[in-house]
C-alpha cells in the first residue's frame, strides 16, 4: 500500500505520462478539462483530464486516497453537496458541470453503482422498476419487459425469474452487486460508472461480475474504479494511474501494465510501492 | 511435579480483580434488583387499589368502563355509585389522537429539513431549539396555555375557551420536540448508501426523501409518533390548567371536559384512603397504567417488526 510521499522527489512526483485514447482514433464519449475537486478547502484532486473511449472499459486504478473514486463521482456529480467540483466535463460536446444542467435528467444518462451493493428494502422487481416508475413508466407489460431484459444484461434473470416479488436483501452479495447493475442499465444510461463494485465479492462472484461487464461494453461505456490490479487488467481497454490526487500515467491498459513509463506506476503495478 | 503444583496454586488463587469483579456484578445486579422490585411493587399497589373498586365496593366494571356519570360522592336511584370512567376516557384518548396527529406533519417536517435539506441549519439552530424545548418544564407549558391558548380559544370559538382543543394545542407543543427529534433519529439511521443509490440513479432530491428515505425509516417515525402519543396521554399538569376539568363527555372540542390524568391529580388530594372516591380514582390510574404498557407494547412491536426488515 501507499506508505510514504515526503522521500519522493518533487520532480518524481510531477512527472507523467498521458496518451488519450483520441489519439489512437478512438471516439470519445465523455471527456474532462482542467477538473479539480476540494473538500472545503483540501484539494483532492489535482487537474484530472482524462478522455473515455465509447463502448470501452475505462479503469481507474491507484493506492487508497488518490483521488479515483473522488473523480467518478463527479462525473455523474454525485459530489455536488459534498465537495466543490471546477473545470469542464465533456459529455458528446455538452459541458456536465454546469448549475444549468439537470442533474437528475444527466444521471440517467450516467449511471453508477456502488462499492458495497445497495439493494432498497423492495423487491427485486421494484428494485429494477424504481427509477423507471419515477419516470412515468407505469405500463405494466412495458416495466415487465425492460425488468427482464436488464435481469438478462446483468446475467441475474435465471437465478431470480421465479422470484421477482421476493425481497432484493435476501440476494447474495454477488447477486445483489448484479442487481445493482440491472437497477442502473434499466434506465438506459449511456454510461456506467462503477465505484470497487468487486471489492465486496468472493472471487467467483466477482470473476462472474467481470463477464457481465465485458458483455455490457457493447452497450455501455464503462468506467470502472478497482483496487484488484489484475481485474484491470483482465477487463479494460485504458487504464489511469491516479497517485496523489493526479492522473500520472493513462494509456491503454496492456501498456500500462507491461511497458510502464512513469516510475512510480511501474513501481505499483509491480507490487514494490512504498 | 513441585512446579506444578506451585503453578496450580497460583492459577488457582483469587486475584484481588477477580474478586472486585465479583464485587461489580453484586452491586449492579443488586441495583437492577431494587428497579425491578420498584415496578413491581408500583404495578402491584396500583392493580389492588385499582380492583378494589371492583371487589370491595362492588362496581360493575362494565358499568364503570361505559358509564357516563363521574360522581363518586353521590349514589344514583340504584344505591349504586356514580362512577363511569367513559369522559375521562374518551376525553384522555381524543387529546392524545389529536395531538399526536397535528404534531406529526409538522414534526417528520421538521425532521425532514433538519436530516435532508439543511443538515447544517439543522444541527445549528434546530436541535437545540428541540433540545431546549423538551427541558420546559410542563407547568410553564400549561401557564402559557392558560393565560394565551384559553383566552384566544375563547375569543374565536366562544364558550370558556377551557376544553379538548386548548388542551391539544398545548400538547401538540409539547409533544413535538420529542416526535421531532425520534422522527430525526429514525431518519439519521437509514444508511447513506440507500440515498446515494436512489440519488444515483435519476432521484430527485424530493423523489429520494419521499420514496426511499421515509419508506425506509417508517418502523422508526411510526416509534416516534406512539412515543408522542403515550406522553400526551400521561401528560397531567398542563392538561388539567386548560381542559377545564367537568368530568363530562366532551360534546365539542370547545366545552370544558377532562382526562384520565386532570380528574387523578384534581381529585386524588380530597378523598380518604379506602373510600370509595379514592379506589375510584385508583381505578382510574390502574387505566392509566395499563395503557402506558400498551403504547410500550406497541413500541416494542414497531421496533420488532422493523428489525425484521
Amino acid at each position: 500500500m501507499f506508505v510514504n510521499n515526503d522521500v519522493r522527489k518533487s520532480e518524481e512526483m510531477l512527472e507523467r505520462h498521458v496518451t488519450q485514447p483520441s489519439e489512437a482514433g478512438h471516439p470519445i464519449i465523455l471527456s474532462t478539462e482542467d477538473l479539480h475537486v476540494y473538500y472545503g478547502k483540501k484539494e483532492a484532486l489535482f487537474e484530472g483530464d482524462l478522455q473515455f473511449a465509447s463502448n470501452q472499459i475505462t479503469a481507474l486504478i491507484g493506492p487508497s486516497g488518490s483521488g479515483k473514486s473522488t473523480f467518478l463521482r463527479s462525473l455523474n456529480r454525485m459530489n455536488d453537496r459534498i465537495a466543490t467540483v471546477t473545470g469542464r466535463i465533456m459529455y458528446r460536446g455538452v459541458d456536465i458541470n454546469q448549475p444549468a444542467v439537470d442533474v437528475y435528467e444527466m444521471r440517467r444518462r450516467v449511471g453508477m453503482v456502488f462499492q458495497r451493493p445497495n439493494p432498497f428494502a423492495k423487491s427485486i422487481y421494484d428494485n429494477i422498476a424504481f427509477a423507471l416508475r419515477l419516470r412515468g413508466v407505469t405500463g405494466k407489460h412495458e416495466l415487465d419487459e425492460i425488468v427482464e431484459t436488464s435481469l438478462k444484461q446483468a446475467a441475474l434473470w435465471e437465478q431470480v425469474k421465479d422470484d421477482l416479488n421476493k425481497s432484493a436483501l435476501a440476494l447474495s452479495g454477488g447477486q445483489a452487486q448484479r442487481l445493482c447493475i440491472a437497477r442502473a442499465i434499466a434506465v438506459k444510461p449511456d454510461i456506467l460508472l462503477l465505484d470497487e463494485p468487486a471489492s465486496a465479492l468472493d472471487p467467483v462472484s466477482t470473476g462472474q461480475l467481470e463477464d457481465t461487464l465485458l458483455e455490457l461494453k457493447e452497450n455501455y461505456t464503462i468506467i470502472i474504479v478497482t483496487h484488484n490490479m489484475q481485474q484491470a487488467a483482465r477487463i479494460s481497454e485504458y487504464t489511469a494511474f491516479f497517485n496523489q490526487g493526479r492522473v500520472l500515467e493513462y494509456d491503454t491498459t496492456s501498456q500500462i501494465f507491461t511497458n510502464p513509463q512513469v516510475q512510480v506506476t511501474s513501481d505499483y503495478v509491480s507490487g514494490n510501492f512504498g | 511435579m513441585k512446579a506444578t503444583q506451585q503453578l496450580e496454586q497460583q492459577l488457582k488463587r483469587r486475584s484481588k480483580a477477580a474478586k472486585l469483579e465479583i464485587w461489580g456484578r453484586v452491586v449492579s445486579f443488586s441495583a437492577l434488583l431494587l428497579i425491578v422490585a420498584v415496578v413491581v411493587a408500583i404495578i402491584g399497589f396500583v392493580a389492588s387499589k385499582g380492583i378494589a373498586t371492583f371487589t370491595s365496593n362492588h362496581v360493575n366494571l362494565w358499568d364503570f368502563l361505559t358509564g357516563k356519570q363521574w360522581n363518586p360522592n353521590i349514589t344514583d336511584a340504584n344505591g349504586k355509585p356514580e362512577v363511569g370512567a367513559l369522559p375521562m376516557i374518551v376525553g384522555s384518548f381524543l387529546i392524545t389522537i389529536l395531538s399526536a396527529l397535528v404534531a406529526t406533519p409538522f414534526a417528520i417536517g421538521t425532521a425532514v429539513f433538519m436530516n435532508e435539506i439543511s443538515p447544517n441549519k439543522g444541527a445549528k439552530i434546530l436541535q437545540p431549539v428541540t433540545e431546549l424545548l423538551v427541558g420546559i418544564p410542563s407547568v410553564v407549558y400549561g401557564f402559557i396555555g392558560l393565560s394565551v391558548v384559553v383566552p384566544v380559544t375563547r375569543a374565536i370559538f366562544g364558550g370558556s375557551g377551557f376544553g379538548i382543543l386548548s388542551g391539544t394545542c398545548v400538547l401538540f407543543v409539547m409533544i413535538l420536540p420529542t416526535v421531532t427529534s425520534m422522527s430525526a433519529d429514525a431518519l439519521k439511521s437509514v444508511p447513506r448508501y440507500y440515498r446515494e443509490a436512489s440519488l444515483a440513479l435519476g432521484a430527485t432530491q424530493w423523489q429520494t426523501i419521499y420514496k426511499v428515505v421515509l419508506r425506509a425509516a417508517t418502523p422508526g417515525l411510526m416509534t416516534a409518533v406512539v412515543f408522542g402519543m403515550a406522553r400526551a396521554f400521561g401528560e397531567a399538569l398542563a392538561v388539567q390548567m386548560v381542559i377545564g376539568n367537568a368530568a363530562l363527555m366532551p360534546n365539542s372540542l370547545v366545552s370544558p371536559s377532562s382526562t384520565l390524568t386532570s380528574v387523578l391529580t384534581t381529585g386524588i388530594g380530597n378523598t380518604v384512603m379506602g373510600s370509595l372516591q379514592n379506589n375510584a380514582l385508583w381505578s382510574l390510574a390502574l387505566v392509566l397504567l395499563l395503557m402506558s404498557l400498551v403504547f410500550n407494547l406497541i413500541i416494542r412491536l414497531i421496533g420488532r417488526k422493523g428489525r425484521l426488515q
